[in-house]
Parts: structure tokens; C-alpha cells; sequence
């Protein structure tokens, strides 16, 4: 209860809101049509809504639909794009099957699939169609199905017990609970009896009996009570999400949270199952636990199967599961209730009979130690279902392993063997000291076998004792008869006192070996922390994680590692080998980032597990493991710890990863910077002394009194090479610039206008003796470029046009804008461009001509290309038809700038 | 009685360079005191009363950019700088710090002297006070009347194109960086609007230029800004 005025929204729920909102905003919505039964008219209304979205434009597409052959259904069909079903082959028949795959490369935005509870065809990727469900929604498309109430998971044994028709297909509350709508398609029941009499429900032959079952007015009464009741929780479950959205509400429930127990039992699913409903009609939270005892561990192979198995339908219906070894079932209950804060435990009725009258129920039992819990017992007697039922077993268990038979039986062999050693040893003192004494030396071999050799041995050595102190040292010797009745006393203390100790040394031996367990795994996992903890290598990563993954779960393990487009592959460079590894479910795994293959939802034929490596940033590939004892990943405990594994492996990976990153980004920075320095240097040492070179030379010119004619030439001559050397520089020098990647273009708004003039004005010393002609419009567009080199391209491009032409030539130039692009050419009336030579003026260190007067090392194309192509632009040269040659480059138009403000201030006139 | 020779200060680490530039301009009748470090750049430029300073900006003792704020402070001595670097910012900050004019390594004799006869004729005029009229070309300015004419023909300019050309008159000869000229037009608001500048001057040259590509005043200094020269030098 909160305190008055208080209103405040609990901040837990918001969180679950933001995190619901996330999640939904790139999902899909899901709507399901739900029915009592079949019949009720579920397809038809999903159809009538989908062609209703047709029609208002939405892109529709039927995935399957279930006509039954009705004609009303079929018809509504007419004009929907129907998906061709994948034929999928099962033992022999193929049958049509959604075709998921291809669902999601159509990416409609609403997809119809009927029947929700339907299980895929054997071999499928999913078993359950469900599942196929959650993927489209996972890829944003939304998606129309129907759902009959005896298909709800946690309803299931309810339906069961009122039909006596019990469905395998059936759907976890959790996903229908999570369902974004639910629409309730619901008839009276005299009507669908009408309907079913007037042949409208489709009845399949062979189930026409079970059938006419069915459809009894009391059940049809009775399912259609149960849907109504079960959408009525999910209105109220809505509304309680739109007042914690909303904040309203002045009462927050206290957390409440269930625990289940899990036994041996038959009635453990119908447990489940009835804590499920009680955790969803509560609101709350709940958990389930299975303790294993040193008994349970006992049990066939087949029966803990069995109970594992519980547990997942426990976790598929939305419980926290945990498998406890501890040998004190209530305890450990009540202290596992204790720590997560459970304050209410639902258990299945014991039907143990009462040998003893000490002898308590569980109930009873835990009851007595945590008076301050809720019990909810539940009635766990089998129903007729349950009894003729025939689940097929899951996997079939792991047979014996001779050579574990024989061990065992050496095992009683030597708890005989000691009973015999004792009793020669004691054979010489019989005659000196009582018997009674005699009977210690049995006791410290019975306790000595049960902790050498367990439970069993120490009662054959408990029995032996009994039989060979009876004969060898009890009155009369060497025979089992008995003079005093107070040995038979004696027998019984000592046969009792051998079990207990049997028994409580048997336990300990239990406990020491859990305890081992832990700390096996604790330290597994150290090993793996550490060993990991100094690899910097993928290669050592794969190896040290791949042997720890083998040791610890005796499995064979690989790692599947992502190229660059995230497509896996074996790390290690071994393409096969042991587990044979499935690179389709691998890839579905680690794109998803959600473990697949066996033990899970995805392709759970498959005996190898994948796991994907989830990493802080994101998923680094896959673990598969292929265990020999393939139970052991069952166990919730292994399989929390093969995840734990995975999840040091992918940090290890991920930081593997960045160590890379950071090393080339350092080698980078440091060739960059050196680079930098010798350019600068460079540019620095070469241009300085060309200066000097230049202008000394010029200053010569200066003097006074003038030179000579002959000196004054010399002198002009030695500036204009020092001019050419320097053109020459810095052409090299642009050029490496340009080629290291180094020259980072200063875009910005430019006039093209401008940058010719400024080239022309660069340029027009060796353009004096040319003729120019302009055509550029005035009402050009800005385009985005770096001012500087574009300036360079029209440099280069004229002082070629200057270089190969004969003075007096004509130089034009002339630019256009086109949608999307600006086209300038640079064209003269020389002798034009070597025909085929067109294309390999570009290249480096090439010139029109190879011997030739022109000075030039042939860079200045090459210089032009690379500055055109930085900036998305291409440039060409051709030959024109009328003589000359023409080089043309385009750039890149963009969307023009903002236009520029013009304030409203006084004018200027003239 | 001979007018003084002009005084020029040179700030140059590389004796060679010194050395054409000092024959260079003593050829045209200046006074040259020369200096390799920036500390005695300084000192003359105080004592010397210069009329013009050479500035080289890779100085062994510091940057030259903060030779020129130093200078700034207190004397409006025209300032060319000399760079050898290829990174257009340099100059950008050098001209924005105060400096008048800026010339590439290599550079030419005939074109630093040219240069110095425009900073020179700008300081003379600075003396003489700001006339009222304004020519170039065939393009006559009448400030006070604020009026424009081309070939005796009345030119209409918007009132950004007049605050232009009038900031360009003002600087005639000065190499006005784009930030300079976009935050007297404009305002400081405006500082990253490089395109109006672009736009304004295209408009100008089309209304004042013969051949609007191929202008003779109305310069470009790539990747740098605008320079408005009265007299073409070539």
C-alpha cells in the first residue's frame, strides 16, 4: 500500500515499459483470433480484416490459410496474394508447409498465418509455427494468425480433462500474453451445432468419432466459458499496462512471486501447468525448482529425462528455472524461497502412502519449517489422459556403460572382501576377547565402505557383518544358531547402526561430491577466465576455448568466426571435424544472436548446440558443441554455464578485436605522422633552395648596370628552370599527397566562374601567347568542391593545352550544369591527343609523346584524375572531330545552399 | 631635398632568401634591415620605424602569426608574409592576425615587388587621408554620394553589393580573407556562410568586370579571399 497522495509509478514498471516500447517499435504487432473451438469462424474474420486492409492500400500477403475446403472462407481469398507453400518432406510424404524463408524476403507488412499452435514438418527450422511467428514479428512485419483455447499451453490439461481429446499443438501462454491484440471470435454454442449440422465445420473422417466427442453442446459450453474467461484475463492484464503507462492508481500490488517444485512424479507438468495460471491470474513472477537428490539421482535415465523436460515447459511458460542438488528436498526449498523472496510455493499432493506415522508429506514438511509460506497443493491425480498418455521420450537415455556396470560390482565385490578381512583378523581374538568388542570392529568396516564405496556396499557390509559375527563369534561358534536371545539384540543394534552410518556416510559422500561439482565448474571457469585473460591472438582464443568447452562438458567444440560481410566459417582453418558442424543453423544463430540446434526452439533435431558469443559491442561468432552425454546440456546449471563460458570467449574475442584495432590505428597514426613530416620536410628542403635559385637569378636581371645580352639570357634561362623544377615539386609532391590518401577535401560552396579565373590568372604567364575563349553562364550553379585543387585541374589542363599547341592556338573553355552534375571542357585546335593514347594520358609518369622537346614528366593528368575522382567526379579526354583536343571532367551537383538574406537597407544608386 | 628612402624590415632565416630580396629591393631604393630571428624582428621593427615588414612565417624561435598580433598592437606597418607551407590555413590566420599580403615559396623578384609597390602606395594613401572618389578600370566610385559608374554609365548595386565593393576599396591592395570580409558584410554571425561572398562577388564582377571570368580587379585568392587591385600589375 502506498502512502496517501502518493501516485508516483513504480519505477521498475516504467523501465518494463521503456524496454516493452523499444522492443515494439521495431517489431511487428501480432493480432490473434482467438475461438473456443473449431468452427467459430476465427479465418474468416482474419480474412475479412486483411482484405479490408487491402483495400485501404496496406501490402497484404496470405503466408497459409486453412479453408477447410468451406467456401464462404475460400471465397475470401479471391484477390489476396497467397505465398506457394514449401513442400517439406516427412518420412516420404511431402507436405505443404508457411514457407518462412520466404515470407521474409517478400517483407509484406502483414503477413496471415493460420493455425498458430501448428507443428512444423519434422526438419523445419522451428518446430512450432509460433515460433516461425516470432521471427516475421522480430523482422518488422506484422502478422494476423488464430488460436483455438485448447491449444493454450497452460489450459491444455483443463481442455484435456473436459473433452477427453488432449492436442499436442500448443502455444506458451507467454507469447499469447504478449500478443500485441487479441480479437475473440465467439458463437453460442446452439449455433456452431447448427453450423456443424448444416456441414459448415470442416470434420476430417478419420476423427469423426473423437469429433462428435467434441462437439457435445457441455463441452462446446464449457471451452467457449474458458475462452471468454481467458480473454477477460488479458483485458484486465491490457488494462493493468495501460494504468502503469498511464499512472494511474493509487494501489501497487506487492511484488508476489510462486515457486513450483518439480518431483518424480507423473502430476509434474499438471503442477506446472496450474502454477503457470495462478502466476498469470497473480500478476506475478514465478520460479521452478527441481531438487535433486542423491535418490532422484538414482533414477533411470528416462525419468530424469522426464523431469527435465518439466522444467522447460516451466521455462516456456515463463518461469525462472534451477535443478538444487542438495539432499534435503524442504530445506533447500524453503532457503531457495527464502533468498529470491518467494513468498507462496505450490507443490503437487504427495500419494505416499504412510508406512510409519512419522512419516510427513512434503506439504507437511515444509510447512513445519517455514510456517510464514503459502502452500498451494495441488491434486495431482492422474486423469484418464494422463494415464493413456504416450509422450514420445525426448531423447532416448544414455545405456549403461559396461565398463561403469563392472566398477559397480567390484564395488560390492570389495565391501565383501573387507566383511571377510575382518573377520580373519578378528578370528585369532575370538577366543580372548567378548564379542561385543567384535561388533566394533564390523561397525568401523561398515563405515569404511560407505565412504569408499557408497550407499549400496555399505549395506551388504552391514548385512555380511550381521551373518559372519552370528557365525564365527557369537555362542555357539561356527553356527548361525544362537544360545542367548541378547545376541539377537545385538544382531538388530548392529544391523541399525551399520545402515545409519552406511546411510549418513553415503550422504556425505553425496554432498562432498556436489560440492566438488561446484567447485569443478568454479574452476573451469577460473581456468578459462585466466587462461583468456592474456591471449591476443583469435587463434589462441579458439584453441584455449575450445578445450575448455571439450573438458568441461566431455563434448567436442568448435568456433565459428565471422568474415568481414558476417559470414562464419570454422576458426582454426579446419573446414571439418568433429561436431560436424551445421553452417546454416550456426549463421541463424549468430545473426539472431539466440542459441540454436539441440536443447532449444531452433532446430532442435540437430545434436550439435550452438551458441552465439555475445560480446559488450556485439555478437563475435558461435560456439558449437556436440556433447557425448547429451543430457548434461539439458541441465539448466550446464547449460547457465556453457553460456558463461560463451560469454568469456566472446570478451575475449571482443578484446582480441580491439587490440587489433587499436595496434593499426597506432601504426597508422605513426606512418601517417611520418609521412607528414618527411612531405613537410621535403616541400620545405626543396622549395627553399629553388626559391634562392629563382630569385637570385632574377635579382642578376636587376643589377645595375644591366648585363649583357648573352649573360642576361643565361641568367632568364636559369630562372625559368628553376620555374620548372619547382612546377615539378610540387607537382611530385601533390601526387604523393594525393596517392597516401592524405589530402582531405575542403568542400565548400564555390563559383566555377571564380576558379577559372583564378587558373587563368595562375596560368596566364604561359598562356601569353594563346588566345582564350570563355563560355560559362552566368547563372551557373554554386557547386560543392575544394577550391584549391579544382584551381589545380584547370591549371594543369591549360598549361597542357599551352604546352601542346602552337602559339597562337586557341584555348576554349566551357561549362554547363546538367541534372546532377556540372560539365567543364578544356578544348584547343592543336594537334590533338595521339589517337588510342586517349585514356593512358592519364596514367603516371606518361605523356602524349615519348620523345619530345615539351619539358614535363607527365604527372599533370594524373594529378587531375586523382582530384576529380576524390570528389565523385570523372574526367576524360577525346580527340575533336574538327581538330584538337578536348579534356572534360564533371563534378558531382548537389541540392543548391540556403539562399543568401538580402537586409533591407538603404540602396545605392548610380 | 631627396624624400627619405622607405625602410623595410626582413624577418628571414634563410640567408639566401635574405639575400635576394635584400638586393632586390635595394635595387629599388629601400632601406633594408634584416633579421633571422623573430625576437630581432621585433626589436627593429620598434626602432627602426619601418615602412614596410617582410615576414617569413617558419621562424626558428616562433610562430609568425604571433609576431604579427605582437606588431599590431601597436603599428599599422604594412606586413607581407613569406610562406613556405602549402596549407592555405596558415595564410588564412596570418591575414586574419593583421597581415597584408602573403606570397607562396617559391615566389618571383618581379612579383614581390610588385607587392611592396602596392603596400607601399597603401600606406602612402593612408597618410594622405581616404579621398571621396574611387577609380579602377573604367569603374569610378563617388563615396559620398554613394554612387557607382561604369563608362560614365550609372551602376545599380543592392546594399551588400555596396557594403562589398566599399570594404574592398577600403583594403584596395589588401588581401581580404573570406571570415574578414563575411563579418564586415554581414556581421560575426555569418562567419560560415562562405557562399554569400561567392555569390556577392559574382555579382559585383557582373556588374563591374569586361569579362566576369577573367577579371582584372576583382582577384580571387584561391581558398583565401579577395583582393581588390586599382592597377592591374601586368
Amino acid at each position: 500500500m502506498s502512502s496517501g497522495g502518493e501516485q508516483r509509478p513504480d519505477p521498475d514498471a516504467l523501465l518494463a515499459r521503456v524496454h516493452r516500447q523499444e522492443r515494439s517499435a521495431h517489431r511487428g504487432k501480432l493480432r490473434i483470433y482467438f475461438g473456443a473451438s473449431a468452427g467459430v469462424g476465427k479465418t474468416y474474420a482474419m480474412l475479412a480484416a486483411a482484405r479490408k486492409h487491402r483495400a485501404d492500400g496496406r501490402d497484404v500477403v496470405v503466408g497459409v490459410v486453412e479453408t477447410h475446403g468451406r467456401g464462404e472462407t475460400a471465397a475470401l481469398l479471391d484477390g489476396l496474394q497467397v505465398l506457394p507453400p514449401r513442400l517439406a518432406d516427412h518420412r516420404g510424404r511431402s507436405m505443404p508447409e508457411f514457407d518462412l524463408d520466404a515470407a521474409l524476403a517478400r517483407r509484406p507488412a502483414l503477413v496471415l498465418v493460420d493455425e498458430f499452435a501448428h507443428t512444423n514438418a519434422h526438419g523445419s527450422r522451428h518446430p512450432k509455427r509460433w515460433q516461425d511467428v516470432e521471427e516475421l514479428l522480430d523482422a518488422g512485419i506484422d502478422v494476423y494468425t488464430t488460436l483455438n483455447v485448447q491449444h493454450l499451453e497452460s489450459l491444455n490439461d483443463v481442455v484435456g480433462g473436459i473433452t477427453e481429446v488432449r492436442v499436442w499443438e500448443t502455444v506458451p501462454d507467454t507469447v499469447f500474453d504478449h500478443a500485441d491484440e487479441v480479437v475473440l471470435v465467439d458463437i453460442p454454442a446452439e449455433e456452431l451445432l447448427a453450423r456443424l449440422r448444416a456441414g459448415k465445420v470442416y470434420v476430417p473422417q478419420q476423427a469423426e468419432r473423437a469429433a462428435q466427442n467434441f462437439f457435445r453442446k457441455g463441452n462446446l459450453m464449457a471451452l467457449r466459458e474458458l475462452a471468454l474467461r481467458r480473454t477477460a484475463d488479458r483485458v484486465e492484464g491490457d488494462v493493468q499496462a495501460y494504468r502503469v503507462d498511464k499512472s494511474i492508481g493509487a494501489v501497487w500490488k506487492t511484488a508476489t512471486a510462486l515457486l513450483t517444485c518439480v518431483g518424480p512424479g507423473a502430476g509434474g507438468e499438471r503442477v506446472v501447468r496450474a502454477a503457470a495460471r495462478l502466476a498469470s491470474q497473480l500478476n506475478a513472477e514465478w520460479h521452478a525448482v527441481y531438487v535433486e537428490t542423491p535418490s532422484l539421482q538414482r533414477l533411470p535415465a528416462a525419468r530424469r529425462e522426464r523431469i527435465l523436460a518439466t522444467l522447460d515447459l516451466a521455462r516456456e511458460l515463463g518461469a525462472t528455472a534451477a535443478v538444487i542438488a542438495q539432499p534435503q528436498v524442504a530445506e533447500s526449498i524453503v532457503a531457495y524461497a527464502r533468498t529470491h523472496n518467494l513468498s507462496k510455493i505450490v507443490l503437487g499432493r504427495d500419494a505416499v502412502r504412510r508406512l510409519w506415522p512419522w512419516q510427513r508429506s512434503s506439504g507437511q514438511r515444509l510447512a513445519l519449517l517455514a510456517p510464514d509460506i503459502d502452500l498451494i497443493e495441488i491434486g495431482v491425480q492422474p486423469t484418464r489422459v494422463d494415464r493413456d498418455e504416450v509422450r514420445p521420450p525426448l531423447a532416448e537415455g544414455e545405456p549403461e556403460a559396461p565398463e561403469r556396470r563392472l566398477r559397480k560390482r567390484l564395488r560390492y565385490l570389495w565391501s565383501a572382501l573387507v566383511c571377510v578381512g575382518v573377520t580373519l583378523a578378528a578370528l585369532p581374538l575370538g577366543a580372548r576377547f567378548e564379542p561385543s568388542n567384535i561388533v566394533a570392529f564390523y561397525i568401523l568396516a561398515v563405515v569404511l565402505t560407505a565412504m569408499r564405496f557408497g550407499r549400496g556396499p555399505a549395506a551388504l557390509a552391514a548385512v555380511l557383518s550381521v551373518v559372519a559375527f552370528d557365525f564365527f563369534f557369537v555362542p555357539p561358534r561356527f553356527s548361525f544358531a544362537v544360545s542367548d536371545v541378547q545376541y539377537v539384540f545385538t544382531f538388530v543394534i548392529m544391523l541399525a547402526v551399520g545402515l545409519l552410518t552406511g546411510q549418513l556416510t553415503a550422504g556425505l559422500r553425496f554432498q562432498a561430491r556436489v560440492a566438488a561439482h561446484r567447485e569443478e565448474r568454479a574452476g573451469a571457469l577460473y581456468e578459462l577466465a585466466r587462461a583468456l585473460s592474456a591471449v591476443v591472438q583469435v587463434d589462441e582464443v579458439t584453441r584455449i576455448g575450445c578445450e575448455s568447452v571439450e573438458r568441461t562438458f566431455r563434448a567436442s567444440a568448435a568456433l565459428l568466426l565471422p568474415d568481414a560481410s558476417g559470414a562464419l566459417s570454422r576458426a582454426g582453418g579446419r573446414e571439418t571435424g568433429e561436431p560436424a558442424v551445421d553452417l546454416g543453423i550456426a549463421q541463424w544463430s549468430f545473426d539472431r544472436g539466440q542459441a540454436a540446434g539441440f536443447g532449444t526452439d531452433t532446430l532442435p533435431g540437430s545434436d550439435v548446440l550452438y551458441v552465439p558469443l555475445r560480446a559488450p559491442v556485439r555478437v563475435r561468432g558461435v560456439l558449437a558443441v556436440r556433447a557425448r552425454n547429451r543430457r548434461l546440456l539439458r541441465i539448466p546449471e550446464q547449460r547457465q554455464l556453457l553460456d558463461t563460458c560463451a560469454a568469456l570467449v566472446a570478451i575475449a574475442l571482443e578484446r582480441v578485436h580491439y587490440v587489433g584495432v587499436a595496434q593499426d590505428a597506432l601504426v597508422r597514426m605513426e606512418s601517417e605522422r611520418l609521412r607528414n613530416s618527411l612531405l613537410a620536410a621535403l616541400s620545405h628542403d626543396l622549395r627553399t633552395p629553388l626559391t634562392v635559385l629563382g630569385g637570385l637569378a632574377e635579382s642578376l636581371l636587376l643589377t645595375h648596370p644591366q648585363l649583357a645580352p648573352a649573360q642576361r639570357e643565361i641568367a632568364d634561362a636559369v630562372r625559368e628552370e628553376a620555374r620548372r623544377m619547382s612546377t615539378l615539386v610540387g607537382n611530385l609532391l601533390d601526387m604523393a599527397r594525393i596517392e597516401s590518401g592524405e589530402v582531405r577535401l575542403r568542400l565548400e560552396w564555390q563559383s566555377l566562374e571564380e576558379a577559372v579565373g583564378a587558373a587563368l590568372h595562375a596560368a596566364r604567364g604561359i598562356l601569353a601567347g594563346h588566345r582564350v575563349e570563355l563560355s560559362i553562364p552566368p547563372d551557373l550553379p554554386l557547386v560543392r568542391f575544394d577550391a584549391l585543387l579544382i584551381e589545380r585541374v584547370l591549371a594543369n589542363l591549360l598549361e597542357n593545352a599551352s604546352k601542346y599547341t602552337p602559339p597562337g592556338s586557341t584555348v576554349r573553355i566551357t561549362a554547363a550544369s546538367h541534372p546532377g552534375r556540372v560539365v567543364v571542357t578544356v578544348a584547343d585546335d592543336g594537334p590533338g591527343l595521339p589517337p588510342g593514347r586517349e585514356e593512358a594520358v592519364f596514367q603516371k609518369f606518361t605523356r602524349g609523346e615519348r620523345e619530345s622537346a615539351t619539358p614535363g614528366v607527365g604527372l599533370g593528368l594524373a594529378i587531375c584524375r586523382a582530384i576529380i575522382e576524390a570528389h565523385r567526379g570523372s574526367i576524360v579526354g577525346e580527340n575533336l572531330r574538327q581538330g584538337g583536343a578536348a579534356f572534360t571532367f564533371t563534378l558531382p551537383l548537389e541540392s543548391v545552399p540556403a539562399p543568401v538574406p538580402e537586409p533591407d537597407l538603404e540602396t545605392a544608386h548610380g | 631635398m631627396v624624400e627619405p628612402a622607405p625602410v623595410a624590415i626582413l624577418v628571414e632565416d634563410e640567408p639566401q632568401i635574405r639575400r635576394f630580396v635584400r638586393t632586390a629591393l635595394a635595387a629599388e631604393g629601400w632601406v633594408v634591415h634584416d633579421s633571422d630571428t623573430m625576437r630581432r624582428g621585433l626589436a627593429d621593427a620598434g626602432t627602426r620605424k619601418p615602412d614596410l615588414v617582410i615576414l617569413d612565417l617558419g621562424l626558428p624561435d616562433g610562430d609568425g602569426v604571433d609576431f604579427i598580433r605582437d606588431l599590431r598592437a601597436w603599428s599599422q606597418v604594412p606586413v607581407i608574409v613569406l610562406s613556405a607551407r602549402v596549407d592555405e590555413r596558415d595564410k588564412i590566420e596570418a591575414l586574419d592576425a593583421g597581415a597584408d599580403d602573403y606570397l607562396t615559396k617559391p615566389f618571383g623578384v618581379g612579383e614581390l615587388l610588385a607587392r611592396v609597390r602596392v603596400a607601399l602606395r597603401r600606406r602612402l594613401a593612408a597618410a594622405g587621408g581616404a579621398s571621396a572618389v574611387f577609380e579602377f578600370g573604367d569603374v569610378r566610385i563617388d563615396l559620398a554620394a554613394r554612387s557607382v559608374q561604369k563608362r560614365g554609365q550609372p551602376v545599380h548595386l543592392t546594399p551588400i553589393e555596396y557594403r562589398l565593393l566599399t570594404l574592398l576599396i577600403a583594403n584596395a591592395g589588401k588581401v581580404l580573407t573570406q571570415r574578414q570580409i563575411l563579418r564586415e558584410v554581414w556581421g560575426p554571425s555569418h562567419a560560415e556562410h562562405g557562399h554569400y561572398v561567392r555569390i556577392y562577388m559574382g555579382h559585383l564582377r557582373q556588374k563591374l568586370e569586361d569579362e566576369p571570368a577573367r577579371p582584372r580587379h576583382l582577384l580571387t585568392e584561391t581558398a583565401v579571399g579577395y583582393r581588390l587591385v586599382p592597377a592591374p600589375v601586368s
